[in-house]
């Protein structure tokens, strides 16, 4: 009458876990080589921008675990931050591989200091309210899924992979924050208000998505070519939602630096001191 | 075999129990047993929503990506097991927003184990070995509860209880073959949970007055003190596997009985705990409320928003 897994557990070998344990790299089976015509310090350096994105997306989104407004949504932004951290894991792995050092995706997202990563700003900046969070994750989603479609057609074959599995994904994300950008725009008079500040508080950071760094132009998608497509989506969106276009200048740099040549806000060191803490607090442990 | 329709249908309820078939929403059933399966439900259901906070606390500070991803993984399924637990619940004329207020005001109860701290990551494999290894004990039973839609919403619970637990006996077998530092955090955290684990089968059998009339209904299938045993005897060898020490220096094998012999649980800390004053309390129920409140200007913007939908849709079908 007990017949439950629990008791599974004292069998011998590796088949008592279900699914087995060896996922030690997100790249197992496939060819890493970098391919003729690509430069493999361009390609490392792109993945570490795309992968930081996603991996410091997530972070604010694995914040809000516990914290959402309904169990739906905790079900949803969960999903969305487990999606973002596989393809940051994927990109990570893909870097370590392609700039030749060696490093895996623990290496590089662990034991890098804030300078090191290439992450956009807007993907770090501290969670505020709902209506914050599914502005921000409506403008991340649109902006990285017009660069995926793009990417799908890399020149480097596990880019292209990468990307065509991030496209399905993206696609889910940003319709989950459309459709919250027009139920709270378009909801109570506090919640079109509350939608209206998220807005105006992410936009200050949209400007920096579409300003193309030389790595960018070379190996990537130049972002600058898929501002006419980010406007339409956002246009199409905030009518829906009753909100008008918001009238925010954009952030400048640090002597015309910003996230991807890894100069980030105030609220980058303490994410990371968070993220990082327990792996630097055990260097020789394996996981 | 089903049980024909009766024209008593208290009749048909007996019958429906003595065959061991499942009682539907729509069938008749007394009010205690309502009454019952509403708070065993509830209680699962809020046990699961709670459960989220103490692992919760370690996603963003996961040491790797990977042990990252299950964790945040899992918590999401404890989100997933709540929602169609509180489905389950609604089957019996309850609504969820009821039973949130009656979580948020401590009204009605959760687990207790989820009022202790996780102070290490170490916690989070424990607490998958464990807590959801006794969660499992408790809640295969429940598979063959007599009310349907509990019995259903078990079956793919407990294989998703399965699953985390075998992670996190996976994650802790990992760092016992790690540094030292990590074999010490596996021990200290199996000293903090493991009495805490055996709390979670409730009172003993002596004290637990709900005991004879569950079982009678075949709600509940064995008592408290059976599972317990039970618990304690397939734990042992896995913790000798393991190579950490579970901290009872009673804790020996009696031939004669067949069992691990065990020492007495402080039911005294139970006590104290359930009644509110466990190492957590406050603090679970006053982060769930805050998130409950601090949502409830997004529920009501979402209500707003389809009232005017289905009022724009009324419009243009004139």
């Amino acid at each position: 009458m007990f017949d439950n897994a629990y008791e599974a557990l004292n069998a011998e070998g590796d088949t008592r876990w279900a699914f087995g344990t060896g996922f030690a790299d997100p790249l197992s089976g496939m060819d890493t080589a970098v391919p003729a015509g690509v430069d493999a310090a361009d390609l490392a350096a792109y993945c570490l921008m795309l992968g930081d994105d996603a991996l410091i997306m997530s972070h604010r989104l694995q914040q809000w675990c516990t914290c959402a407004p309904e169990l739906e949504d905790e079900v949803a932004l969960a999903n969305i931050g487990l999606d973002l951290l596989g393809q940051a894991r994927l990109l990570l792995a893909r870097a370590g591989k392609a700039d030749g050092s060696g490093r895996g995706e623990d290496e590089l997202a662990f034991f890098r200091s804030d300078r090191e990563f290439r992450n956009v700003r807007l993907a770090e900046v501290t969670n505020g309210d709902f209506a914050f969070c599914v502005a921000r994750l409506l403008v991340f989603a649109t902006w990285r899924l017009a660069l995926m479609q793009r990417l799908v057609d890399s020149d480097d074959p596990v880019l292209a992979a990468i990307a065509a599995k991030a496209v399905k994904e993206l696609a889910y994300h940003r319709d989950y924050a459309a459709r919250w950008v027009v139920r709270l725009g378009d909801g109570t008079e506090l919640s079109h208000a509350r939608m209206r500040n998220g807005l105006d508080a992410v936009w200050s950071y949209v400007e920096e998505l579409f300003a193309a760094h030389p790595v960018e132009r070379r190996v990537g998608v130049d972002p600058s070519t898929v501002r006419a497509e980010f406007d339409g989506v956002l246009t199409e969106v905030l009518a829906a939602a009753t909100l008008s276009r918001p009238e925010v200048d954009g952030l400048a740099g640090v002597s015309g630096h910003s996230g991807r040549d890894g100069v980030h806000t105030e609220a980058m060191g303490y994410l990371l001191a968070e993220l990082q803490s327990v792996a630097r607090a055990h260097q020789d442990a394996t996981w | 075999m089903t049980v024909e329709p009766m024209a008593e249908p208290r009749d048909h309820f007996e019958a429906t129990i003595a065959a061991d078939q499942r009682i539907e929403p729509r069938d008749w059933m007394p009010e205690g047993y309502r009454k019952t399966m509403v708070r065993q439900i509830a209680q699962h259901a809020h046990s699961e929503i709670i459960g989220m906070q103490p692992e919760g606390n370690w996603i963003t500070r996961a040491p790797s990506l990977r042990r990252k991803a299950i964790l945040l993984a899992k918590v999401q399924d404890e989100a997933g097991h709540g929602l169609y637990l509180y489905s389950a619940a609604e089957t019996l004329g309850v609504d969820r927003s009821d039973l949130v207020e009656k979580l948020i005001t401590g009204r009605q109860k959760y687990s207790s184990i989820f009022n202790y701290p996780t102070l290490s990551f170490a916690d989070v494999g424990v607490i998958g070995w464990l807590v959801d290894g006794a969660a499992i004990c408790n809640q295969v039973p429940l598979c063959r509860s007599s009310y349907g839609p509990y019995a259903r919403a078990m079956i793919r619970i407990c294989k998703e209880e399965s699953f985390h637990q075998r992670q996190g006996y996976e994650l802790l077998m990992t760092m016992m073959s790690g540094t030292q530092a990590q074999r010490d955090m596996v021990q200290d955290a199996t000293n903090r949970w493991w009495w805490p684990s055996l709390m979670m089968f409730g009172p003993p059998d002596e004290e637990s007055p709900n005991t004879a009339q569950s079982m009678a209904w075949k709600i509940k299938r064995h008592t408290n003190d059976e599972l317990r045993q039970r618990f304690v005897d397939m734990t042992v060898p896995q913790a000798d596997k393991l190579g950490v020490t579970l901290p009872d220096p009673d804790l020996r094998w009696n031939a004669e009985r067949g069992h691990y012999d065990f020492g007495a649980v402080d039911w005294s800390e139970f006590k104290r705990v359930i009644a509110g004053d466990g190492p957590c309390n406050a603090e679970r129920i006053a982060h769930r409320r805050r998130a409950h409140e601090d949502g409830a200007w997004v529920r009501a913007a979402a209500s707003a928003h389809a009232a005017k939908r289905a009022e724009r849709v009324k419009e243009a079908a004139r």
